[in-house]
Order: structure tokens, then C-alpha cells, then sequence
């Protein structure tokens, strides 16, 4: 089973606190890969203009770094900041790394004149061409993300070695947010790309446990031809998927997500106030019901965090914290790890039909419950 | 050797062994009640007077003679159309089990006399192929081990409804709500539904039983099951009851009962779950429905509008002024108008190589609230043999690739697809339907199953029985006789009913919880289909498994 950790605080901070919360968790899973997502991205040796697109990934050989350099200037982008990892390779499972790499750029001028819808496009489309090219030279390049203000790392093997790996203790690149998962042995085969937590314009999400409902899922997803909507090498890519249609395509409010992927029972739609158009909702959207994982973890590009259950939940996630400093994790002793000077007799574990919400100022959560009025207003 | 002319023989001439079933009756046991012989449907055994010669000779007379004995016992006839058709009926009435009939294990003649003055072979069942077909061989091996914990069908909540009617795509959902447009009716229902057989085919106490049970179970048990009417209407009475929301009214190519429907729709309680038009039937496509005199009593007669006593064949086709697709389209949207566009209308049409092209059609007709496509498995209560057993397309790679097509649009389950055909055709209902939905069936139809569950209908594959056409069913399942069909007490019928589909639900829940899923009904979840036979495997895009 996954497990699943997330930070996030009002002072950046190193991820390698994030790892040491993925070490307490170590029990009970394989440790057979890391991935790591930052947001609110702090160099310590350049000053970061936040709007600026990152790209994150791993060239595999040097050709494959020479495509990457050539793709971006062919695509208008100027490199302007170049972070180096200081890299122990000896500490890695896999042989074919060339660099990790994590490189900031500036935006070509004619961008000025898109919109913002065509820029997030635009960012995305270079991300998949990057895959794409790597895919057709033998996985030599990996693209994790592209996006302004987020960093991506994955690879296999230990979460705390991985950390070692790549010196993430140094704090020459901290965060106010970090998600890490640790497991990268699916279901469908050991591959980087399977790694959460999954990227798509902005929005991430992480998971544990299995969504049984995968298929169906992603089949439908893959017949609305969004070029994003790609990879689904792990059965929890589709969530972040989801949450990506729900807020981006439908452009329904944060609270709508929980409702499309566990709509509620006819009983409860028969009380609710907003009950009609639930049920419509839950029709027109059921092929986006989920089955199976546990807690699905995410993060907004205005740093917003959320947490929730699938229907089931089997395995109840944990949220907990304190004013500027909050923590979610698959697993109690996480939270623990990661901010130790809270009243953890306020850590708090949703129910089927909570979501939990981190909003951007780090004051106090938000409980929303789907049995709560629905905020119609802002589908209309 | 006898000259030939001493012995009754002609070109159709039979004997026992030349029939499928042969009487076994003992003597020994036979108290000449008379039962079995006023039972048989068929007229297929009479009693018989015979005389048995006793030679005698008397030695010490030096005289020789003879003496005869009587005796009387039960004989079978070996005509055509009294040939026994193995329903056992002489054997549940026997009050000492003198008398069965025992199928003749060597093939038998009556193959090549069904033709009698120039009638092909009429009968009642479904294809007359026996043994496991390609949905009992398929496995739902997908068994969640590893990464999640699995889920005990006892006692976690399992969703088992479907959705029957047109759901729209969730962009189109939200804008016809912002802007107060028409959502298409949608009903939740069991996935498991009582496919068509028309009040007609049936018999008043086997439709009132099955009606009883579907209420039961929607009101008692919380498993909403709906049933279809098939053609011929429905009584005025049910529609004009709260239980009509229970009930799929079909309109068909003769359009019978619906004088009555159409009167009563302003007296209607409530709105029926659906309306279903039958374009084809997977047992006999090309043929429209048929109800033969035998069936057509007062009291079909007053429900369909015409005289007692007539054959009733309804058309190949609906009428049509230009094309079939116009009048899909506008049957359709006449009959959604109808019922004021709160009730789903879906057609059903015959499996076939061209089904994808009638669902393409219906993608683009706002009006159209699903398809069910009947294999060649489905039963019918009257078609020529040659229809059943050769015509038509079976059901797994028709609604597959359907389904497929749907996917490749982005719109599977916009456009429910319902299967049948075939479904628990040999016991195994819930495995062979949860198949179907995971190949990409939002729910399957049942209906020979439901007639051989509840009521204990006797035809089989093997030529037993078949005989609903000529409305002698020996359960009274389909006769509308009431001296057969009082044989049926609808409240066991219901009864049956409950049982039936309270073991489909905990079934399903069986398959679902290994495979990790509860929440919703795994439409379309390939992945966890196998089967041990490649082409097959290759065909239906899943797993080939050995």
C-alpha cells in the first residue's frame, strides 16, 4: 500500500522533512519508489519569479539532454535558472541517469498576446512533446511537469535514499508545499511515469490503495481527446485527471469533485437541498465514479491542499496541524513526523463525505461535508 | 418374411424409438386413474384395451385351443402431432409412479417430419443448442490481492443500479441546467431486468405473478426491478396502478394494446419506467411478433382490439413512410412527446453485424434513451425453428463492439446499451449478465430464465417441452387456457420472483467484491474478463487465460 504525506507551511521548507515523515510511515509498504511535487519553489541561490514556468524531469543519456535543450529553443523558451543536483548516483537503483534536472524558463515573448487558456495549453503540449520524444528514443527523457512555481522529482527505490541521492537535506530548493508518495510498483509494471503524485496544468493529486474502477475510468477520459489526458501508466492518474475536468473543463467549484467521484446514495440525494441537480450531476458523470483507493491527496496552483476519502474508506487518512503549518498522511505516525508541535488531539480523519481543505492562508482547515447545501450559485 | 402389404407402414409412419421421448409406463403400477392421460397436452398416451392370447392345450383330452385375456394399459401415439414432448406432466400427476418419459437417447426421426402438410416447424423456446456457451466460459479474474483491502459482499454497501435512459455528457448537463433546458429522463434500476413477454404470450396468472414480485421487490426488498411488457398492452387496470412505474410498456410493428395505453395515459398514476419499440428480436429477426388463435382469448382480445379467436402477426417492420431510420427517429420523438419527454423511450433491435450503425443513429437523436440489442439466444413464444436456430447474431461480440464504438466517441453510457439473448440460458443468470455489463452492458434483459426460475417453464434446449406457440403449456406459464393456467398461483410466482432476484443481488455482490468494486457497477471492466480461448479472447478485447 502507498503511503502518502503532505506538507504545508507559510516558510518554505526543505522536502527531506517530508521524507523523514515517509521514513516513519516505512512500515508496511515496499519503499519501491518516491515521488515528490513542490509548490511555492524558494532557490537558495537564485531569486525565483514564481510566474515562471519549471520544467522537471530526467534526461537518461546526454543526446537525450541535447534534445531537450534544442526542443525548448525551438519552442521559443529562454533558460534562465539551471538547478543542479548535487547527485550521488551509487545511492540510485537505476543506471541510465544522466541528469535530474530542474530548469526555469522564461516564457517566449509572443505568449503576451495568448490567453491564459491557450499559455496553460501551450505549457502542457510542451511537457507531452517532451514525453513524447522520449518515448520514441527509448525512455531516454522523462518530463515530469512544466508549470510555473512546481518541481517534480520520481524515481525508484527508497524514499530516504532517493533523498540522500539527491541531497534534498541541503536546502538549496525548499518549498511551502511538498506531496510525496512512496511506491511505484503498480499494477501495471514499474515505470517513472507511474509514480504520484500526477501533474496535469497545475493540479496534482496522490493516492493510495487501488481504483479497481481504472479502466472504465480511463477509457472514457481518453475519448474526450484532451491531449493531457494521456499516460494512465498508474490506475490513480485518473483522479488528478478528474479533478483537472471538474475544475478546468466543467469549471465547477473545488466542492463539486467529491460529488462526481463519490456521488452520494439516492437516500442522501433524496434530502439534500440541492438533490435534483446532484443526481443529474452524478448521471451525467458517472462514468467518473471511483472504486477502491483510500485517500486522494491534492494541491492547487493557488496552494490550496485537499483531502478526501474514497467512499469506502478503508484505510482513513489524517489531517493535522496548526496555524501556517499543516500536514496530511496516509498514516497517523506521518503527521506526527511532519509537524510535531501541534495539538494532535485535533488532527482530524474525514469521513466518506468530508473533503478537507487547506486553504492558501494556512489559518484553519475547512470541513466541507456533500451533505452541506452544494454552492449552486457558481454552477449557474 | 410377411409380404409388406400386411404391415401399416408409410413414409411418416413412426415408432416408439423414432420419437425424442418414449413412455415408460408399468403396468404393475398402474391403477387406471386416468390422470396422466387427461393431463398430457399433447394427447400424446391414451388408454388402450388389448387382447393377449393364451394358447391352451390340454394333453390329456388331446385337445388344443386357445384362451384370450384383456388387459388394459397406457400407449403412446406416434404421430406427429401427438409425438410426447417430455414434460413430465403424466408424471407429477401419477398417484404411483407408474408412468414417465424417457428421452430417447438414439437420434431420432421426428427431425425430418416437422413439416407436416407443408408447415415448417413453428415452436416456442429459444436456439436449440445445448452445452455452455461464451458467456458461462468467462471468468472475472481481476482479483484485487495486493493494494487494496478486499471487500466482504456481506457487509459493505454495494451500488447495484444502472441507469436506464439517455445521460447527457457532463458539459451539456451543466449548460441545459444553467439555461433550464431539457435533461432526458433517467431511471435508477436493478440491472437485472424482466425482459419483454407480452400479456398474451402469457398467461394472466403468470403476468399478475410476476407483477406482484417485481412490486415486492421494489417495495420490500429495495431492489428496483423493472419488467417489460412486451406487445400486446398491458390491462387497464395496472395502468392505471401506482405499480406501472415498475413496468417497460413495448410498442412493436402490429402496435397492439396501445388503443388502451394511449386512452389511459390521462388517468395514469404514475409514469412507466420506460418505453421500449421493438424493432427485432434476437430469436427471430426479420419476424414480427406472432400470437397464434390458440392464444387469442376474450380477454386478449378486448386488451389488443380485435376479434377472438385470429392469428395475430404483427409486421416485419413498423410502418414507414420513406426509411426505417425515419421512423426510429420519429417514433421516438412521438413517443417521448407522449409522455410530456419524463419517460425514457429506447429501441430494441435484433443483434446484428449492423447494430452499430442503428446505435450511430440513435447517438444523434436527443429523444433516444437507450438500445437493447437481443442476441440469438432469446427466447420468443412463437417463431419458426429455422428462425431460432439459425438466424441472428449472438450478443457478447455485438454489444462489445458497440460498446468499443461508444468509447472511441467518448460517449459509452450516454446511450445505455442493454443485452439480451441467451442470459442464465444455462442456470448461471448472474455470471452471464455481469459478463455482459463488464463487456460494456449497462444491464441485461432476462426472460426464458425468468420463466424457467419462477414458474418452472420446462423447456430446454434438448427439444423438451417448446410448445408456448400453441398455448398447451403444461405449467400454464403461457397458455391462456384456464384450465392450464390455474395450474399457476401467481402468489408462488412472486414468491419465486423475490428469490430470484434477492440471489442475483447477493450474487453479483460475490463477483464485484473480489474485484475490488462497490460503488458503482462495473460497466465496461474488461479487465477483469478472461476467458480460455483466444480467438474469443482476441475478439472481445479481453484477456486470454489458460
Amino acid at each position: 500500500m502507498c503511503r502518502l504525506a503532505l506538507k504545508t507551511a507559510n516558510e518554505p521548507f526543505s522536502p527531506y522533512e517530508v521524507l523523514t515523515a515517509m521514513e516513519a510511515m516505512k512500515e508496511g509498504y515496499d519503499g519501491s519508489g518516491l515521488g515528490l511535487l513542490l509548490r511555492g519553489l524558494r532557490f537558495d541561490c537564485f531569486k525565483y519569479n514564481s510566474s515562471h514556468p519549471v520544467l522537471s524531469g530526467i534526461a537518461h543519456s546526454e543526446d537525450a539532454w541535447k534534445r531537450l535543450n534544442t526542443i525548448m529553443e525551438q519552442r521559443g523558451y529562454e533558460l534562465i535558472h539551471d538547478h543542479k543536483f548535487v547527485t550521488e548516483t551509487s545511492l540510485i537503483e537505476a543506471k541510465d541517469r544522466y541528469r535530474y534536472f530542474l530548469r526555469v524558463y522564461k516564457m517566449p515573448a509572443d505568449f503576451e498576446q495568448k490567453s491564459e487558456v491557450e499559455i496553460e495549453n501551450e505549457l502542457m503540449l510542451t511537457r507531452l512533446f517532451l514525453r513524447a520524444n522520449g518515448e520514441e528514443n527509448g525512455n531516454d527523457l522523462t518530463a515530469f511537469s512544466f508549470w510555473p512555481d512546481v518541481a517534480i522529482i520520481k524515481e525508484v527505490g527508497w524514499p530516504l535514499e532517493i533523498g540522500e541521492a539527491l541531497a534534498l537535506y541541503d536546502n538549496r530548493l525548499t518549498s511551502r508545499v511538498c506531496m510525496a508518495q512512496g511506491r511505484q510498483n503498480t499494477n501495471y509494471g514499474i515505470n517513472l511515469y507511474a509514480c504520484h503524485p500526477f501533474f496535469i496544468q497545475g493540479i496534482a493529486t496522490m493516492t493510495n490503495g487501488e481504483n479497481t474502477a481504472f479502466v472504465p475510468i480511463r477509457d472514457w477520459l481518453l475519448g474526450q481527446h484532451f491531449p493531457g489526458y494521456t499516460g494512465y501508466q498508474s490506475d490513480s492518474e485518473v483522479f488528478a485527471h478528474i479533478l483537472h475536468y471538474t475544475l478546468k473543463q466543467l469549471k465547477l467549484p473545488l466542492q463539486a469533485y467529491k460529488h462526481i467521484i463519490t456521488p452520494l446514495n439516492n437516500a442522501e440525494l433524496s434530502k439534500h437541498p440541492q438533490g435534483a441537480f446532484l443526481k443529474g450531476l452524478r448521471n451525467a458523470c458517472r462514468r467518473l465514479i471511483i472504486d477502491g483507493p483510500n485517500a486522494v491527496i491534492g494541491t492547487l496552483p493557488d496552494e490550496t491542499c485537499l483531502l478526501v476519502m474514497d467512499q469506502k474508506k478503508m484505510r482513513p487518512a489524517t489531517v493535522g496541524g496548526r496555524d501556517g503549518a499543516w500536514a496530511m498522511a496516509s498514516e497517523m505516525c506521518g503527521v506526527a513526523a511532519m509537524i510535531p508541535d501541534r495539538d494532535p488531539s485535533l488532527d482530524f480523519q474525514p469521513m466518506r463525505e468530508h473533503t478537507i481543505i487547506v486553504p492558501p492562508d494556512r489559518k484553519e482547515l475547512t470541513i466541507w461535508s456533500q451533505l452541506d447545501p452544494y454552492p449552486l450559485a457558481q454552477v449557474a | 418374411m410377411v409380404s409388406a402389404r400386411s404391415v401399416s407402414v408409410g413414409p411418416s409412419s413412426l415408432s416408439y424409438t423414432d420419437l425424442p421421448w418414449i413412455i415408460q409406463h408399468r403396468e404393475d403400477r398402474c391403477t387406471l386413474c386416468g390422470h396422466c392421460t387427461a393431463v398430457c397436452p399433447k394427447e400424446a398416451i391414451y388408454l388402450a384395451y388389448r387382447r393377449q392370447r393364451m394358447p391352451k392345450l390340454d394333453v390329456l383330452k388331446k385337445s388344443r385351443g386357445n384362451e384370450y385375456r384383456t388387459f388394459v394399459g397406457i400407449r403412446q401415439k406416434t404421430t406427429m402431432a401427438n409425438a410426447c414432448i417430455g414434460c413430465s406432466m403424466c408424471t407429477m400427476v401419477c398417484p404411483n409412479e407408474a408412468i414417465m418419459p424417457v428421452p430417447n437417447t438414439n437420434e431420432h426421426r421426428t427431425l425430418f417430419f416437422h413439416n407436416q402438410k407443408g408447415q415448417p416447424q413453428t415452436r416456442g423456446g429459444r436456439r436449440n443448442v445445448s452445452g455452455p456457451n461464451l458467456l458461462d466460459r468467462i471468468m472475472f479474474n481481476r482479483i484485487s490481492m495486493l493494494t487494496d483491502p478486499a471487500l466482504d459482499a456481506g457487509r459493505h454497501e454495494f451500488n447495484l443500479t444502472t441507469t436506464l435512459g439517455r445521460t447527457l455528457a457532463p458539459e451539456e448537463f451543466l449548460k441545459r441546467q444553467r439555461e433550464g433546458g431539457w435533461i432526458p429522463p433517467t431511471r435508477e434500476i436493478f440491472p437485472f431486468v424482466i425482459g419483454s413477454m407480452s400479456f398474451g404470450a402469457l398467461s394472466p396468472n403468470m403476468w399478475l405473478g410476476l407483477l406482484q414480485g417485481v412490486a415486492y421487490c421494489n417495495e420490500v426488498l429495495g431492489i428496483p426491478v423493472v419488467m417489460c411488457t412486451g406487445e400486446g398492452g398491458c390491462p387497464p387496470w395496472v395502468l392505471k396502478s401506482p405499480y406501472l412505474k415498475y413496468i417497460v410498456l413495448q410498442i412493436a410493428s402490429g402496435y397492439f394494446g396501445w388503443d388502451e395505453i394511449i386512452r389511459a395515459i390521462p388517468d395514469m398514476q404514475c409514469d412507466p419506467a420506460a418505453i421500449e419499440i421493438k424493432y427485432g428480436q434476437g430469436a427471430k429477426p426479420g419476424d414480427g411478433g406472432l400470437l397464434m388463435w390458440f392464444k387469442v382469448s376474450k380477454l386478449i382480445a378486448r386488451l389488443r382490439g380485435v376479434p377472438e379467436g385470429v392469428d395475430l402477426p404483427s409486421p416485419p417492420v413498423h410502418q414507414t413512410l420513406y426509411s426505417i431510420e425515419e421512423s426510429v427517429m420519429k417514433m421516438i420523438q412521438t413517443m417521448s412527446t407522449a409522455f410530456g419527454h419524463k419517460v425514457p423511450v429506447y429501441p430494441k433491435i435484433s443483434a446484428s453485424t449492423s447494430a452499430k450503425s442503428v446505435l450511430n443513429n440513435l447517438v444523434r437523436n436527443p429523444y433516444a434513451g437507450g438500445l437493447l440489442i437481443d442476441g440469438i439466444d432469446g427466447g420468443t413464444g412463437a417463431a419458426y425453428n429455422v428462425s431460432m436456430d439459425a438466424t441472428g447474431h449472438p450478443i457478447a461480440s455485438n454489444v462489445r463492439e458497440c460498446y468499443l464504438d461508444l468509447v472511441a466517441q467518448g460517449k459509452q453510457n450516454e446511450i445505455p446499451i442493454f443485452a439480451a439473448g441467451g442470459i442464465g440460458k444455462n442456470g448461471n443468470v448472474t455470471q452471464n449478465g455481469m459478463a455482459l455489463i463488464m463487456l460494456g452492458a449497462s444491464g441485461v434483459h432476462i426472460g426464458k430464465y425468468i420463466m424457467q426460475s419462477v414458474a418452472g417453464c420446462l423447456g430446454n434446449e434438448k427439444s423438451r417441452c417448446n410448445v408456448c406457440n400453441v398455448g398447451i403449456c403444461p405449467k400454464g406459464i403461457t397458455s391462456q387456457n384456464p384450465k392450464l393456467y390455474r395450474r399457476l398461483d401467481p402468489d408462488l410466482v412472486a414468491e419465486r420472483v423475490s428469490e430470484v432476484f434477492m440471489s442475483i443481488s447477493t450474487e453479483a455482490k460475490k463477483i464485484m467484491a473480489p474485484l475490488g468494486r462497490s460503488q458503482s457497477l462495473p460497466v465496461g471492466m474488461s479487465d477483469a474478463l478472461g476467458i480460455s480461448d483466444k480467438d474469443a479472447a482476441d475478439r472481445l478485447g479481453i484477456k486470454y487465460v489458460c
